[in-house]
């Protein structure tokens, strides 16, 4: 009886169309992904066991770290109303220009009577170490201090272009001592803001 | 599709030409299939736990009419935990002057503070049939991450009442005369 011979087949896979596809989905993913923002202040938040994420719309992020405080907020819009507002308050103006490029700084921590330098400097130069000496948080006289009418003007804002209630999150860092908190703690329970965030990084459970 | 001609070269021909042996233009994918999964995975990952976490707080309500107005809570409950320096607790159940239990120094983590908080809710849950009230209260030579730290705890513990409260004249004097302050 004659043998029945099976063909031998190669064992190479064409390769060709899974890299088609590997390739795909990376171009999808390194798109989607959003680069980082360069912080003007880096700070190292500590870590913990929640895993709520933070909310990407209607935020306010202040950064404390170093002694210095940082305040940055959600959305372009709502940038551009706050410093409209922070500049009736303090009766300084901004030109358009200004505002456009306000509206594109992730976070700031100037005096606002020098918000206009830090405005004008490329972000290159304006996110360097040390330049931007931070936000005045005390108060002066009987007049709330500026991190307050920041807070609350973008508080205002937020409600007006989006209405909903802006979230306020604390992003410390790890090693600030608890007095430099205590008093962002403070100035957020004068306007009656009693629930708010801390920002941490992701822990295991130990 | 993308393969082109493989037909192997070679053989001798009569007229002596000598022709190189033509080579297979097939590419062998296998390592860059690989590289193109490691970036994906990478990139997959990235995108969804680069996101930092928000750990929600609520400050009990400031009365500012009248900044001493105090809570009175029953003091066989409560438990205070005061934060020192050099990531210590110091913890103690019942009023400064008359503690129930004497102060305690604590370490963070698990063999420290969570313990003491679980065992002493299981206490006070069997002595009064209450949950028990943890205070917070930070001293200034405390740093940021003791005060996450606390809190992630008392998540952990799953206490459900807390509050950070200011710490007292006399708490502070318990914190030095355990050198932690």
């Amino acid at each position: 009886m004659p043998k029945v011979k099976v063909p031998r087949k190669s064992t190479a896979i064409d390769m060709t169309a899974m890299c088609d596809v590997a390739s795909l989905l990376l171009t999808f993913f390194i798109l989607t992904a959003t680069a980082r923002q360069p912080e003007p202040l880096t700070v190292d938040t500590p870590t913990s066991t929640v895993k709520i994420k933070v909310p990407e719309v209607n935020i306010g992020t202040i950064t404390v770290g170093d002694g210095k405080v940082f305040f940055g907020v959600k959305g372009q819009n709502v940038r551009i109303s706050m410093l409209e507002k922070m500049g009736e308050r303090y009766k300084i103006q901004f030109t358009p220009e200004e505002k456009k490029r306000f509206s594109l700084m992730e976070s700031f921590g100037v005096d606002i009577r020098q918000l206009k330098q830090v405005i004008a400097l490329s972000s290159a130069d304006r996110n360097k170490e040390g330049l931007q000496p931070g936000i005045p948080v005390d108060s002066v006289g009987t007049a709330p201090s500026q991190l307050h009418d920041w807070i609350y003007q973008a508080r205002v804002a937020t409600k007006e272009l989006n209405d909903e209630q802006m979230r306020v999150s604390i992003k410390g860092d790890s090693k600030e001592e608890y007095p430099a908190v205590k008093k962002i703690i403070d100035i957020l329970q004068k306007q009656k803001v009693n629930k708010f965030s801390l920002i941490t990084s992701l822990e295991g459970l130990d | 599709m993308a393969e082109l001609d493989t037909g192997g070269g070679g053989g001798k021909h009569k007229g002596g030409k000598v022709r190189s042996k033509k080579q297979s233009t097939r590419v062998d994918m296998t390592p860059m299939v690989d590289l193109m999964f490691l970036l994906i995975t990478f990139f997959m990952l990235t995108t969804t736990l680069a996101k930092p976490q928000a750990m929600d707080l609520a400050m009990p309500d400031k009365n500012d009419q009248d900044p001493n107005e105090q809570l009175d809570v029953a003091d066989t409950r409560t438990m205070t935990v005061l934060l020192g320096n050099k990531n210590r607790i110091e913890w103690y159940i019942g009023l400064v002057d008359d503690p129930k239990t004497p102060p305690t120094v604590e370490n963070y983590g698990k063999n420290g503070i969570r313990k003491a908080i679980l065992d002493k809710a299981k206490e006070i849950k069997g002595a009064t049939g209450k949950d028990m009230i943890v205070l917070i209260k930070p001293s200034a030579k405390s740093n940021y991450k003791n005060l996450v730290d606390i809190l992630d705890e008392i998540k952990i513990t799953n206490v459900k009442q807390y509050a950070i409260v200011d710490i007292t004249d006399p708490e502070i004097g318990l914190l030095k005369r355990d050198d932690i302050y």
